[in-house]
């Protein structure tokens, strides 16, 4: 079992992709140490780690560093072998790739999106949940979270924001019940919790992009909305469970 | 014998990468050329429903999409010869990464890019007989001679060949001694760079030496020659887009 200091994760508290792998960190039971980054002022050690993207998450192993969410989700999954995140038929691999990609693929589209693009996306996993390959699982991954319903799930609490910041529904449970069920149990599990943040903390956030935005776009000048980190990296130690 | 069949279109690089993989494994397929001038195939369409595009490789039955899943596929279907990635997890991570990429950086500079809105495949900025592709505003910039805007391309597209040659340093092929994922990934790329330069007026070998001495080397391996296409023969069909 690895002692803390070898891995370290540089991420930020309202982001999406952090929170994937702290989610899968959570799930394989390593301890890792936390940076803070300051999204909009990267750290030297952010610019020296991740020199191609100037992003995070960067997910540090002994000091060597990987990027990019779901190869940072992989890597984890084939570094330590217990509580697999992937499936181990590689035809089930592809499609939890295949649907990570469209995840990632919406997901940048879904910042400008209508609601109506946004529920042809939701369409398309209801579908796949009801009537496709993962019909009849609780989860993407089957009976426990795997790769799919990290990258997925980490990302789908940004609609309820949206639905509470827009005034609009997004994930009605009439239409998409299957989805639905699926959002709520990923909610429940104890790392999930454990992960991501307040909601109201996430709205506060969202509100003050979108009320940046908007005077932005009128002309007149607001202050940036409060990140955790704007003035120096903040270290914690997390421990996950030994073993 | 398991049955494999390949959906692609000669000339799309994504088709090609897979035609390369299924090479470099000796791995018997029926190819199926798609008419992606005219109306797309019921197998297409039922194939792929998400994204209606090549390559889909289908084993089995069992339809598999996108040109990297497909290949990291090939490379788990078939375990027992030639690995098209590293065994050591760090390694596979930036395998992945480079690929990733490509995918994010240098198709967006190629006419072959990937439709961003796939359920309404809108077609605004390239004639609907060719692609139902949407060609991103840096790949327009590049192909069309517009002055600024043109050389503005032509130095983002120098930069990212640099990037990567960068990283090939002085091995033999991105992975080292074997060839491998990165490789396939980027490989067929390169015949469009005659048409890149002519279009665009510059010389790829002057700016990349190096990756231009890769792409050679590639190309002696058969996988790699047999699955090309001639940069002539490429400048054809790139004409014909372009004008």
């Amino acid at each position: 079992m690895d002692p803390p200091s070898s891995l370290k994760l540089l991420g930020s508290w309202a982001d999406s992709h952090t929170h994937r792998v702290q989610l899968a960190l959570k799930l394989k039971g390593l301890g890792f140490e936390y940076q803070e980054e300051d999204v909009i002022n990267p750290s030297p050690a952010l610019l020296l780690h991740n020199p191609v993207y100037k992003k995070v998450p960067v997910l540090l192993h002994n000091d060597r560093p990987v990027v990019e969410s779901v190869v940072i989700l992989q890597y984890i999954d084939e570094t330590w072998a217990d509580n697999p995140i992937m499936p181990a038929d590689p035809f089930d691999r592809a499609l939890a790739r295949f649907w990570c990609h469209f995840a990632e693929d919406k997901a940048s589209l879904c910042q400008k999106a209508a609601v109506d693009q946004v529920h042809d996306n939701l369409k398309l996993l209801e579908r796949e949940l009801r009537d496709g390959e993962f019909k009849g699982k609780r989860f993407f991954g089957g009976d426990k979270i795997g790769l799919l319903d990290i990258v997925l799930g980490c990302g789908s609490y940004w609609l309820a924001v949206f639905e509470e910041v827009m005034e609009v529904k997004l994930v009605d449970p009439g239409t998409f019940p299957a989805f639905h069920a699926w959002l709520k149990d990923f909610e429940e599990q104890n790392e999930v919790k454990e992960t991501i943040p307040a909601i109201d903390k996430l709205l506060e956030y969202a509100r003050g992009i979108r009320q940046m935005m908007l005077s932005l776009s009128n002309g007149t000048s607001t202050t940036a909305p409060a990140t955790a980190g704007t003035t120096s990296a903040i270290n914690v130690t997390v421990d996950g469970s030994s073993g | 014998m398991k049955a494999v069949v390949l959906l692609d279109f000669w000339a799309s690089p994504f088709g090609q990468r897979c035609r390369i993989a299924l090479a470099e494994k000796g791995v018997e397929y029926e190819y199926r050329e798609e008419n992606i001038h005219g109306d797309k195939s019921p197998l297409l369409l039922q194939s792929n429903p998400v994204y209606k595009k090549i390559p889909v490789l289908i084993l089995d039955g069992k339809p598999v999409c996108e040109s990297l899943i497909i290949v990291q596929y090939i490379d788990e279907a078939w375990p027992d010869r030639a690995p098209l990635l590293p065994a050591d997890p760090y390694a596979r991570a930036q395998a992945r990464f480079w690929a990733d990429f490509v995918d994010k950086k240098v198709r967006r500079c190629s006419p072959c890019v990937r439709s961003m809105s796939s359920i309404r495949n809108t077609a605004f900025l390239v004639p609907s007989n060719v692609f139902t592709h949407q060609v991103c505003e840096s790949a327009k910039k590049l192909w069309t001679p517009k002055g600024e805007a043109q050389d503005a391309a032509k130095e983002e597209f120098i930069e990212i060949l640099r990037l990567l040659e960068g990283e090939l340093g002085d091995k033999k092929y991105f992975g080292g001694d074997a060839f491998g994922f990165v490789d396939i990934a980027l490989v067929p790329f390169t015949t469009w760079f005659y048409s890149c330069e002519t279009y665009a007026g510059f010389s790829v070998e002057e700016a990349v030496p190096k990756l231009v001495a890769w792409s050679k080397r590639c190309l002696e391996r058969g996988s790699v020659a047999k699955s090309l296409y001639d940069p002539l023969e490429v400048y054809e069909f790139v004409k014909k887009i372009f004008g």
